[in-house]
């Protein structure tokens, strides 16, 4: 289990990248369980790919069963950016045989942070800018 | 083998019976404060005279799962009958202080902030059982929300069908277009739940959905 003393008192932060080979055999639960546990440790996520669409609603349900349980946690910031979604049929299909021979989707970078330091992520389809609580 | 024909032809015609009786279940889900309860009280009003549950300015006012049962709607001289499933709206963050700028209590904050959890849990646990979702975005907030490409990205993946409403149409700093922009996939259709603004392309939208299943 994680330490969560920390949490609430934020004297700073780090950003922390996790290539998806790091998470490529893990199942879900474990999947999500270390994407919270380097979170609450009061680190900023930068993860290499995408969740499955059932692992973010998973990732979002334990996120809110840990508000209820962890003291001075608020839940979290998430944001996944993908690549150009006007591919043509061609690279369509270039990227999705890409994407089962490695296992998941490496053109997308996912992004998550702990509310209590991200107050919000804001994007648009050419943008992304994280907003920290001061 | 006659037999097991003549059974399995009776068995395909009473639960198709059966299944064209059950009514229609309609889920209301997005963000909170997007207007899912104030959209479905006015069709639940238009409909059987009552409301299905309260609306607040305070975020996460609905924080269990609400039903109106055979809820009929006429639409053009046709019929549906649906179960009215309005669901708390979800997000990845609650802060019990967010709620004391609008005076509540500490401990009425604390209190609603745990129910809110629960009420997210719950409507993600809900979306399997859901035949329609309509999806209901504030018009006058950016659709580019991690929470919003979720719940869609999930109904795609179990094959529900997805309607995406931009409520707040009568508000200066609505943009429908935006919201059509984001979802390019989907139908999205302008209306204003408060004013009961362009229900009946709304109305339209849901029954040709509703077709589908």
């Amino acid at each position: 289990m994680v330490k969560k003393s920390n949490l609430g008192k934020i004297k700073g932060f780090s950003i922390q990248f996790l290539p998806y080979s790091e998470i490529r055999d893990l199942g879900s639960s474990e999947r999500i369980r270390k994407i919270l546990k380097i979170v609450l440790e009061n680190n900023i996520l930068i993860l290499q790919g995408k969740l499955k669409s059932e692992e973010e609603t998973r990732l979002i349900e334990d996120t809110m069963a840990m508000v209820d349980h962890v003291k001075n946690f608020r839940g979290i910031e998430l944001a996944v950016i993908s690549g150009n979604g006007s591919d043509g049929v061609w690279n369509k299909m270039k990227k999705g045989v890409a994407n089962v021979i490695v296992g998941g989707d490496l053109g997308a970078v996912t992004i998550v942070g702990p509310a209590t330091i991200v107050k919000e992520i804001k994007r648009n389809p050419k943008k992304i800018e994280l907003m920290l609580n001061k | 083998m006659v037999i097991k024909v003549v059974r399995n032809f009776f068995t395909r015609i009473f639960s198709n019976m059966f299944k064209s009786r059950r009514d229609i279940r309609l889920g209301f889900y997005g963000p909170p404060n997007a207007g899912k309860t104030s959209l479905a009280n006015r069709i639940c009003k238009d409909f059987t005279g009552e409301e299905i549950g309260t609306v607040s300015k305070i975020p996460h006012e609905t924080r269990t799962i609400q039903f109106k049962e055979k809820v009929e709607i006429e639409f053009k001289g046709k019929k549906m009958v649906f179960k009215m499933v309005d669901t708390p709206g979800i997000t990845t963050r609650i802060d019990y202080e967010d709620f004391l700028k609008y005076k509540l209590k500490k401990k009425e904050a604390k209190k609603r902030a745990k129910e809110a959890t629960q009420g997210v849990i719950e409507s993600i646990k809900w979306l399997d059982d859901m035949d329609v979702v309509v999806i209901v975005l504030d018009a006058t907030e950016n659709p580019y929300n991690q929470v919003n490409i979720t719940i869609i990205g999930n109904l795609a993946a179990r094959k529900i069908p997805v309607l995406i409403v931009a409520n707040k149409i009568d508000k200066n700093r609505a943009d429908v277009k935006k919201i059509e922009a984001a979802f390019p996939e989907y139908d999205v259709v302008g209306i204003s739940a408060r004013y009961g603004k362009n229900l009946e392309e709304f109305y339209e939208s849901v029954f040709k959905l509703s077709k589908k299943i």
